[in-house]
């Protein structure tokens, strides 16, 4: 033994000093720093990309949370919206917006002239040009809600059009104007000097939120209302069949369930559905839901439906982990007292694992709420202007989706749906942080230690 | 030695007559865990108000015999029992006894703590609600405080009752599982080993406990000490490889035992 250690190379460290550094170990050290230098180097470049990421869609974006208005006093002419003078609804639904416009282009050149404003090279039709073509319609809401108001001179904060609130987000300029159909830089002129008068402003833009979505022509008017809305729709659809769905399936796969053949089959597919493509599941919701059940097209009903599908196996493996992180202890404390199975389980299992089932409920919604491929495939990409119902009947009217909303508006030509479509996914990206939020405070508030 | 001489008597007049009347008897007992057999036929009685204490090398069997007192061991998908066990006569293991019923019978306290993560109060009341041995407050509050003062505990514990028993120490969460399984009115307690977490004195606490306990209750404990089993238990019962090598009172057990692998293990040259 002796004349070995003395010959081995192993016993290289011995009766060396400990400040000196071996062969093996400089290597060992070399081999760590790199190791660290990659992980590192990996982690930054992770967040540089978020960053990238983040920052585009918030420079692309967040302008759309402003939108630019005109003050206008528009007198509500009788001679032209009701000759008659009987303010009959029926009459006055008659009427189409292009009765309307006139009211406008009144309003507009009252205006210029009040203010003393002068341009040249104004075209007849360019002072009314700066108005939405929205403008007339919303006109029109107005009067047909509240007939008596027509003979009256009332103020109205009318959108801009799109190029003009373009202008003041720095997507126009006079030379873009220049080639620009669509916009002529004396209207940007004439906008400047409205501004200066203060009868044109950029403030916070509600309608955001709460418009419907527009044609391709006024994309200033387009708004997210419905599609949140029909996004509203799906999660509390996909949230009240998924939950009770999958608890109670996870509940039986992990503590009633004999372990044999049957059971491994059903676990192993469970894992793999969560993988399966979306877009399978659109088809199937396609083929399921619309062609053989018959529901409707468009309809959160079956968006909602396609989701909890989808949905169904994060619940089901987030539940069961859950399941299993119960300790046995407390089973088995429950079942020596006495108490029958379902009562160990409902009375203390599942309310300990309460947090990590909502905390894999909410990410499964999560997920949900951003998934766009089946609901193409479903319908729901149509263009939907009128506001679903209230549930349960509004289920089954067309909506739009938030992230389909994204996808439809990256699609229009105008540039003005760009900064659309970013303001889009940043209220999206909000909702997602607010449930992700929801889970990690669930998980905090609610985790136990026993 | 007073035992031996009733014994002596009692065999003479009536040959399967034991000292103490039997409250459980477990018959030809087998267990199977798969294809691994775990008891190889335990014939054992289990005297009426008395300390019966099992002990053995790990993985003798003594713990899957405790399991089978009270059907613990139903809630392993491969574990099968043969053989029969009864509670006043009565089989346990017949299909037409409700395990919950039996269970209200045969409590148990687990080697370690396991109190649930509720208010001591709670932890107390849970076993009467779900038999409905309680209905209104008061008697709720009663039930609580009589099994906590059973379990030597309520002195300790009076006034926090609604704080969680989690935050208790180990040995008084250990007496607060005792209070748990009192508090449904069993007749027998099974104890897995209830003081190995537990540090000297808590120890001490929980053996006077169970002392006390003989009063009312049937008692069956696993151990590992020979002191523990030598101090609280009236009959012992040494398990080895699966077998019940030998039972009878616990001073002759550990003065005079007749199997040499009893002398063995409790002089510790065992192995």
């Amino acid at each position: 033994m002796t004349d070995l250690t003395a010959s081995s190379a192993l016993a290289g460290a011995q009766g060396r000093s400990l400040f000196e550094r071996g062969e093996r170990t400089r290597r060992r050290h070399a081999a760590e720093k790199r190791f660290r230098m990659i992980g590192l180097a990996a982690v930054v470049f992770g967040i540089l990309a978020l960053f990238g990421l983040l920052g585009s869609i918030l420079t692309n974006g967040v302008s759309s949370f402003r939108q630019t208005y005109v003050a206008l006093d528009i007198h509500l002419d009788p001679a032209k919206l009701d000759k008659a003078g009987t303010r009959d609804p029926e009459a006055l639904r008659k009427l189409t917006t292009f009765t309307y416009q006139p009211l406008i282009k009144a309003a507009v050149d009252r205006l210029i002239s009040e203010k003393g404003i002068s341009i040249e090279g104004l075209g007849g039709k360019d002072a009314e040009g700066i108005i939405s073509k929205e403008a007339p319609a919303e006109l029109r809401r107005f009067v047909l809600a509240d007939p008596s108001k027509i003979g009256e001179t009332v103020r109205f904060e009318l959108l801009a059009d799109g190029r003009i609130d373009g202008y003041y987000k720095g997507r126009v300029t006079m030379e873009t104007a220049k080639l620009d159909r669509n916009v002529t830089p004396e209207q940007l002129m004439l906008a400047d000097a409205l501004k200066a008068e203060g009868a044109l402003t950029t403030r916070f833009n509600w309608s955001f939120f709460t418009a419907p979505d527009a044609s391709d022509t006024r994309p200033e008017a387009a708004g997210l209302g419905v599609a949140i809305l029909g996004s509203a729709y799906m999660m509390l659809i996909v949230l009240c069949l998924s939950l009770p769905i999958g608890v109670a399936a996870s509940i039986y796969l992990e503590e009633f369930a004999p372990r044999n053949r049957l059971t491994d089959i059903i676990e192993v597919n469970i894992a793999n559905l969560a993988a399966v493509p979306s877009i399978v599941f659109g088809i199937l919701g396609l083929a399921v839901f619309i062609n053989y059940a018959g529901l409707p097209q468009s309809a959160p009903i079956v968006g909602g439906l396609v989701l909890t599908l989808m949905t169904l196996p994060t619940i089901i493996i987030a539940t069961r982990a859950a399941l299993k992180a119960v300790p046995p202890s407390i089973r088995e404390a429950a079942l020596g007292v006495g108490a029958s199975k379902m009562q160990s389980i409902f009375h203390h299992v599942l309310p300990l694992a309460a947090p990590g089932i909502l905390t894999g409920t909410i990410i499964g919604l999560a997920q949900a709420l951003g998934e766009t491929a089946p609901l193409l495939l479903i319908g729901m990409v149509a263009f939907v202007r009128e506001f679903p119902a209230a549930p349960p009947g509004g289920f089954f009217d067309p909506a739009s989706a938030l992230p389909v909303q994204v996808y439809n508006w990256t699609q229009r030509g105008d540039p003005a749906f760009i900064e659309r479509a970013s303001g889009a996914i940043i209220v999206l990206l909000v909702f997602l942080i607010i449930m992700n939020l929801g889970a990690i405070f669930l998980r905090r508030r609610f985790e136990r230690r026993w | 030695m007073n035992m031996l001489t009733d014994a002596a008597v009692e065999e003479t007049l009536q040959p399967l007559y034991k000292p103490a009347a039997s409250k459980m008897t477990g018959k030809d007992v087998t267990v199977h865990y798969g294809e691994k057999q775990a008891l190889f036929g335990v014939n054992l009685e289990v005297p009426e108000k008395q300390v019966m204490a099992l002990i053995g090398p790990s993985g003798c069997g003594k713990s899957t015999f405790l399991r089978c007192l009270n059907r613990m061991n139903d809630t392993i998908d491969i574990c099968r029992v043969g053989g029969s066990i009864l509670l006043d006569g009565e089989d346990i293991y017949d299909p037409r006894i409700d395990v919950v019923e039996l269970r209200a019978r045969v409590g148990m306290v687990f080697q370690k703590p396991n109190p649930f993560p509720k208010s001591i109060y709670e932890n107390v009341a849970y076993g009467p609600r779900i038999h409905g041995l309680a209905w209104k407050k008061s008697e709720f509050d009663e039930v609580v405080e009589t099994s906590l003062q059973k379990a030597g505990l309520f002195n300790e514990v009076k006034d926090r009752l609604h704080e969680p028993g989690t935050g208790l120490s180990g040995g008084q969460q250990q007496r607060l599982c005792i209070a748990r399984a009192i508090a449904v009115s069993p007749e027998v307690i099974l104890m897995d080993e209830p003081c190995s977490a537990l540090d000297p004195i808590a120890t001490a606490k929980v053996e006077e406990l169970i002392d006390e306990l003989r009063q009312n209750y049937t008692i069956v404990i696993v151990t590992h000490s020979m002191q523990q089993a030598a101090r609280v238990s009236q009959r012992t019962a040494m398990f080895h490889l699966g077998n019940l090598v030998e039972e009878g009172p616990t001073e002759k057990m550990f003065t005079n035992p007749d199997d040499k692998r009893t002398q063995d293990y409790i002089t510790g040259r065992f192995g």
